[in-house]
């Protein structure tokens, strides 16, 4: 994957806003794409920055997170990564069923693989790879590495 | 980013201001419990001037549901802009809340 766009984050929910709202800006701001990528990859991203640092890093500040965000043939592709021992994506259940709606947790995963194209994991499951794919094709804008 | 908590008769109005995310959720639960705790049964909780929730934010709604109704309360929400609804009917969430248009609605439901 080329790397547009590499942040480092401490394992700190509090960095999650800021660092979205520093991809976004980076993101291209068509028309066509505005809402897929104010609404889709927003929340797909934020999600992703927060099971990696709740339960990838299991909160621990020594830990961090890194994130990938490239624009490669019309696709905004991020790679979320932490430095925790991974999880079985396949063990999460469908937090929707009438079993599970009145849960309180379960509905990260479920939001990304719903508002993205593509949500997948390495095999040892400390790293998700998330993709949106644009009509536009625009390009990033900036892409200081940090 | 906060949460403006006001009485509108036997009412409890809770208005989320800017996001409701895994940072501040801890805060809207324990502010809304408490005025469980104190002894209100009828709660209201506005997201007109709420940009985002996260699914943290969403399982927070949950949970004080379940407290609201086991106390023989009823929690309702109210202003849910495109997104936000957007993402309450992925989740199936619109089927477990009772969702007003506008607060005055949702206040005069009760």
């Amino acid at each position: 994957m080329g790397k547009d766009l590499i942040l480092e984050l401490p394992t700190d929910v509090s960095t999650i806003q800021h660092a979205v709202e520093y991809v976004m800006r980076c993101c291209p701001t068509c028309p066509e794409d505005g809402r897929r990528l104010n609404l889709n990859f927003r929340v797909g991203l934020t999600e992703a920055l927060s099971n990696a640092m709740l339960y990838g890093n299991a909160h621990d500040p020594s830990k961090r997170v890194l994130v990938e965000v490239a624009l490669e043939q019309g696709t905004v592709r991020a790679r979320v990564t932490d430095q925790g021992t991974g999880f079985d994506p396949t063990s999460v259940p469908d937090p929707t069923t009438s079993e599970n709606i009145a849960k309180p947790h379960g509905r990260g995963l479920f939001l990304m693989r719903k508002l993205l194209d593509e949500v997948s994991y390495n095999d040892q499951g400390n790293q998700v790879t998330l993709v949106l794919r644009l009509q536009s094709g625009g390009a990033l804008h900036g892409g200081v590495q940090a | 980013m906060g949460f403006q908590v006001s009485q509108n008769g036997e009412v409890t109005l809770v208005e989320v201001e800017g996001q409701l995310i895994v940072g501040n959720r801890q805060e809207l639960k324990q502010q809304v419990l408490e005025q469980l705790e104190s002894g209100d049964r009828k709660f209201v909780i506005d997201f007109a001037n709420t940009g985002y929730i996260d699914s943290s934010g969403l399982g927070v709604l949950v949970s004080l549901s379940k407290k609201i109704r086991e106390q023989g309360g009823e929690l309702r929400l109210s202003t849910l802009n495109e997104d936000l609804r957007t993402l309450f009917e992925l989740t199936k969430l619109d089927t477990l809340f009772r969702i007003a248009d506008t607060k005055e609605q949702a206040l005069s439901g009760f």
